[in-house]
Parts: structure tokens; C-alpha cells; sequence
């Protein structure tokens, strides 16, 4: 069924009785040609790219869950293409590129709103930095404006320009950001996928991989083993874990991130706005909830919970560049389980095994990659080479000491 | 989290830096290794759910490190030695 605003008034008319289940819920075959595992965003887009762009395959989607119900769901829900190094800008903006088209591409609301992304400068050195960063963001192709005070002071004018550690000088603007609403991202994925063949099968965990001399025959689950000539492994905070069904340790730690949101406020942050003092970021939804968060907790987590410590530094952080946030109240918070790899950027890769694939190690940026990841991953799946925005992202590339390390941290996951 | 630090008592969990896997403690030979066995070490990890050995720094306190065994599922702390003790029992010389 395609939606369209005659198809809102039509069903408005006859008691919406018209509207089916947005995709089937199929049993597993046997085999497929292609096996995904993992029912997030970027498994999801895969799936979807990968019978819409490249192949009419036999393709399943294999979630132990349901559908969205990882860290696709749990987000902060901005996308931007604001990277410096080479071997993250390009794809970065690909995939915005992508998110402009999305919508029309797979027929469903997706709320993608460029209400622009700010980034704000405290100290004479940040503004250098992030000048090289939007001159960086030009050369590839991508949006950048540097503002000065006065032209963040109109736009955000009862933020704390005149504090005595962090006052705000300019910002790194990028006006084509924003934000999307995530699981709709899940859903009109996994719809557009469904309505081209892919099976989506839920509750269905990986539970071991099925290997042969050195080549995939398909995975053991929850619901039995399923056959299939290529796998691709996309899980975000559990690809360790299901990686080592292949005997491979990544060069990733998993790490909870928390995010917030407040209660209902009226409309006074108009686009996405980060802390360049602290860590913290922080947009309001439609609802008028301000969305916000800030660094991981920093130590080896799979709860999908954090603790107090955390929430008090998010809030600090918050307070010092808005004080006006101080009487709002917290309605929610929860975390989510990060990939976190040793230079803070993924990997799209083969690997030791012929037909196994892996996706992963997008740290806590990985919603914005989304479209990128699906088209890559899927390029990399169809044609066992890959994609040209996604070169870098090798395994390899720790052993051949080409990092790439926005933040130039080095091999300290908890803190990029 | 609480830390129940074998000389100062259970101090919280803020006080202290977070490192990392334990196996970190096994630096291997710089004279002798070869660059796999440098990238394995530097970069890969077990990264396990459930029971995991892990290195945290005392800073703001006396400055130890411990090694915390720590489930990463449930963030319960199961034990806590002085990573100093840890080492020498690994045959370390310090
Ligand atoms: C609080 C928070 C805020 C964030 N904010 C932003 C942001 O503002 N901008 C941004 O770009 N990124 C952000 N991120 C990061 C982003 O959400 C992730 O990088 C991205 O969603 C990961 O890819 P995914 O959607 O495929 O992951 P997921 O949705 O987690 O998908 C992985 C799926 O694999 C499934 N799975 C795991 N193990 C198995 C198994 N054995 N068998 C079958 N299925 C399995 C899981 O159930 C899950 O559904 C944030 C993350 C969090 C937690």
C-alpha cells in the first residue's frame, strides 16, 4: 500500500478501516542468498538497499528482538555530515545526501527536519579547529558556515555568552543537519525491505555460526539453523558477542550511553545546539520535550542502563550553557549499548571467513550513518567490494597504523 | 557503583579513572614480539557480557590501580584486588 495524503482523506472517510499490518510476519526458510542479522537501522537499510539497488535475492532479516528495538529506538536523533578526516567526511555526507531523498525514496514519514546543527566555540583555538573542520566539510562537498556571537546570540540570545570559563564566541554552523524521527527510520526501512521480498523475522537470536572449511553455510538461532551463501553482521552493541560465533575478538568495547528528555516546554530551541566546553547536546522534539545527553559512562557495559554520576554531568553541562533550563523537569531517561571501536570510527569489512560480513563499531554516531551504512554494506554484500565512500573503513587498518581518529584520542574507546 | 577498595574501604566509583580489560596488565616484550602480536594487544578485546576483569585508576584517592571483576550486565562488582598483587601473581617483578 503506498501512502499519500489522498490515501490519509480517503481512510478519514471510511472509518480507516483500509490500513494494513505494515509489513508480514513471516517463519524462516531454509536458506536464503542473503542473511542480515540484526533488525536495527543500519540492518534494516541494508536489507532494503540491498533488494532495492542491487539483487533480487532471497534476503532475511534476523532479529532477537523486535523490529527498532535497539539503539535505533533509543537515540538522540541527529544526523549532520560535520567530519574532518578524509576517511569519514565523504561517506558522512553520502549518507546525508541520502536522508534528504529518503522519505520520497521509501514512501514513508520519516520526519527528517534540517533545522541546522551548531556546534559552538569557547576559546580562540576551538575556532581554528573548527574552521579546518568546515573547510573540510566544503572540500567534500558538504555545507559549513562559521558564525560569529552575534550571529548565535540571535538565534539562541538567553544562552551564557558571558560566562567567566566558557563564553561562547561563534559557532561551526551546519544549516542542511538536524534531526529525524528514529523509529520511523526503523519502520520505513523495514516496510520498504518487506515490500520487496525480505523477510523480516523477529525474536530470532543468532546463536552460533555454522563454518566450513573457512566459508559460511548459514547461523544456528533461537528457531533453528537457517542456511545462506553471504551473512552480514550488523548488531551496533552486541557485535562482539556475535562475532565470537566466528572465533574473531573486534577491536571494539561495548559502552552505555544515556540520553534525556524533559517535560513539554514551548518552542525555543529551533535546531540542534553542542557544548564545545563540555559534552553536551542537546534539541527539542515536536512534543517540546528537549532532547538531550552527553558522554558515555565510560566503562564496559551491556545494561542498556546507566548510573547517577552520569546524569549529574549531563545536567551540569546543560545548566552552564542554559540556565534557564534549571526549573524543567526530567521526564525520562534511558541508555543504549554502544559499539565503541579503537579510533571512534566503524567498520564496513569481510572478514576471515568467505561470506561472512561484519557492520559495526559506529560508536555513538551511528543513526546519522544509517542510509550510508545500509548502501554500503549492501554494495559490499552484492559485489564483495567496497563502496567508494566506504574504503577506510577496514579492519586492517589498526595493524597498518591508519586510524582514523577524529578525536585523536588513540586506542581509549571510552573516551572518543 | 561502589568499589570496595582492599586498603581504603568502598569508595565510589567516580573517584576512579576506567582503563580497561585487565589483560592490559600483559604488555608483551617490545624486543621480542612481532607487530600481530602488538596490534592484538593494543587494539582487540574479549569484550565479554557477564564477568569481566577490568583496570581502575585510584585518582582521586591514593592513586592505586585495581583490578575490579565487574558483570557487565548487571554492573554488580565481584571482586576487587590491588592490580600490583595481580601482577606479581602473574610473576611480575612489580
Ligand atoms: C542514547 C543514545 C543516543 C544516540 N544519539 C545519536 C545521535 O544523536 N546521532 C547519531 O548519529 N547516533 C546516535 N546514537 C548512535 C546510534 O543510535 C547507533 O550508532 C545506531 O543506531 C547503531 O546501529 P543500529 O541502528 O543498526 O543498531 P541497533 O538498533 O542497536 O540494532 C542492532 C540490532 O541487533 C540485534 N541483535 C543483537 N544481537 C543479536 C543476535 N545475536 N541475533 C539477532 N539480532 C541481534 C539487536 O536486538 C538490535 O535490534 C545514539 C545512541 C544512543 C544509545
Amino acid at each position: 500500500m503506498r501512502y499519500s495524503g489522498f490515501r490519509v482523506i480517503a481512510e478519514a472517510l471510511t472509518g480507516h478501516k483500509g490500513w494494513k499490518p505494515v509489513w508480514r510476519d513471516p517463519a524462516p526458510q531454509a536458506e536464503y542468498d542473503y542473511i542480515i542479522v540484526g533488525g536495527g537501522g543500519h540492518g534494516l537499510a541494508t536489507a532494503y538497499y540491498l533488494a532495492k539497488e542491487f539483487k533480487q535475492a532471497r534476503i532475511a532479516v534476523l532479529e532477537k528482538g523486535y523490529l527498532g528495538g535497539g539503539n535505533v529506538g533509543r537515540n538522540t536523533t541527529i544526523i549532520r555530515s560535520n567530519y574532518l578526516l578524509d576517511g569519514n567526511e565523504p561517506f558522512y555526507e553520502f549518507s546525508l545526501k541520502l536522508w534528504e531523498g529518503l522519505e520520497q525514496d521509501f514512501n514513508y514519514n520519516a520526519m527528517v527536519s534540517q533545522r541546522g546543527i551548531i556546534n559552538l566555540i569557547h576559546t580562540d583555538a576551538q575556532r581554528d579547529a573548527f574552521t579546518r573542520r568546515g573547510n573540510g566539510m566544503i572540500l567534500n562537498g558538504a555545507d559549513a558556515e562559521l558564525l560569529n556571537r552575534d550571529q548565535v546570540r540571535a538565534m539562541y540570545p538567553f544562552l551564557n555568552f558571558d560566562n567567566a570559563r566558557f563564553p561562547i564566541k561563534g559557532a561551526l554552523m551546519q544549516r542542511r543537519g538536524g534531526t529525524v524521527r528514529h523509529d520511523a527510520v526503523a519502520w520505513g526501512y523495514a516496510r520498504g525491505a518487506d515490500m520487496r521480498g525480505v523477510d523480516l523475522i523477529q525474536n530470532c537470536e543468532v546463536t552460533g555460526m555454522r563454518i566450513e572449511n573457512g566459508r559460511i553455510r548459514g547461523v544456528e538461532t533461537s528457531r533453528g539453523f537457517i542456511g545462506a551463501k553471504k551473512v552480514g553482521v550488523a548488531v551496533a552493541g552486541s557485535s562482539s558477542k556475535v562475532m565470537a560465533h566466528a572465533g574473531m575478538r573486534l577491536p571494539i568495547e561495548s559502552h552505555v550511553l544515556q540520553a534525556f528528555v524533559s517535560e513539554g516546554l514551548k518552542p525555543f530551541i529551533a535546531g540542534v545546539m553542542t557544548f564545545g566546553a563540555g559534552h553536551f547536546y542537546v534539541s527539542q522534539s515536536d512534543k517540546g520535550g528537549l532532547v538531550f545527553g552527553g558522554d558515555i559512562d565510560g566503562y564496559n557495559s551491556y545494561a542498556q542502563r546507566g548510573n547517577l554520576p552520569v546524569i549529574e554531568d549531563v545536567a551540569e553541562g546543560g545548566m552552564a550553557l542554559m540556565p534557564a533550563i534549571g526549573r524543567a523537569r526530567l521526564l525520562r531517561t534511558w541508555g543504549g549499548i554502544m559499539d565503541m571501536s579503537m579510533d571512534g570510527s566503524p567498520i564496513i569489512d569481510k572478514t576471515h571467513v568467505e561470506g561472512l560480513y561484519f557492520n559495526g563499531g559506529w560508536c555513538y554516531g551511528g543513526f546519522k550513518a544509517t542510509p550510508a551504512s545500509g548502501w554500503c554494506f549492501a554494495h559490499l554484500l552484492a559485489k564483495d567490494e567496497p563502496h567508494k565512500t566506504a574504503t577506510a573503513y577496514r579492519f586492517d587498518r589498526f595493524l597498518k597504523g591508519l586510524m582514523i581518529d577524529e578525536k585523536g584520542q588513540g586506542a581509549q574507546p571510552n573516551l572518543h | 557503583m561502589i568499589i570496595n577498595h582492599p586498603i581504603l574501604g568502598p569508595r565510589d566509583a567516580q573517584e576512579f579513572v576506567y582503563l580497561g580489560d585487565a589483560n592490559l596488565i600483559n604488555r608483551p616484550d617490545g624486543m621480542t614480539a612481532g607487530i600481530e602480536v602488538f596490534h592484538d594487544y593494543l587494539y582487540n578485546r574479549d569484550n565479554p557480557a557477564g564477568e569481566h576483569r577490568e583496570l581502575w585508576y585510584h585518582e582521586q584517592g591514593d592513586r592505586s590501580w585495581l583490578v575490579v571483576t565487574r558483570n557487565t550486565v548487571t554492573h554488580e562488582i565481584l571482586k576487587v584486588e590491588m592490580a600490583r598483587d595481580v601482577a606479581k601473581a602473574q610473576g611480575r617483578s612489580k
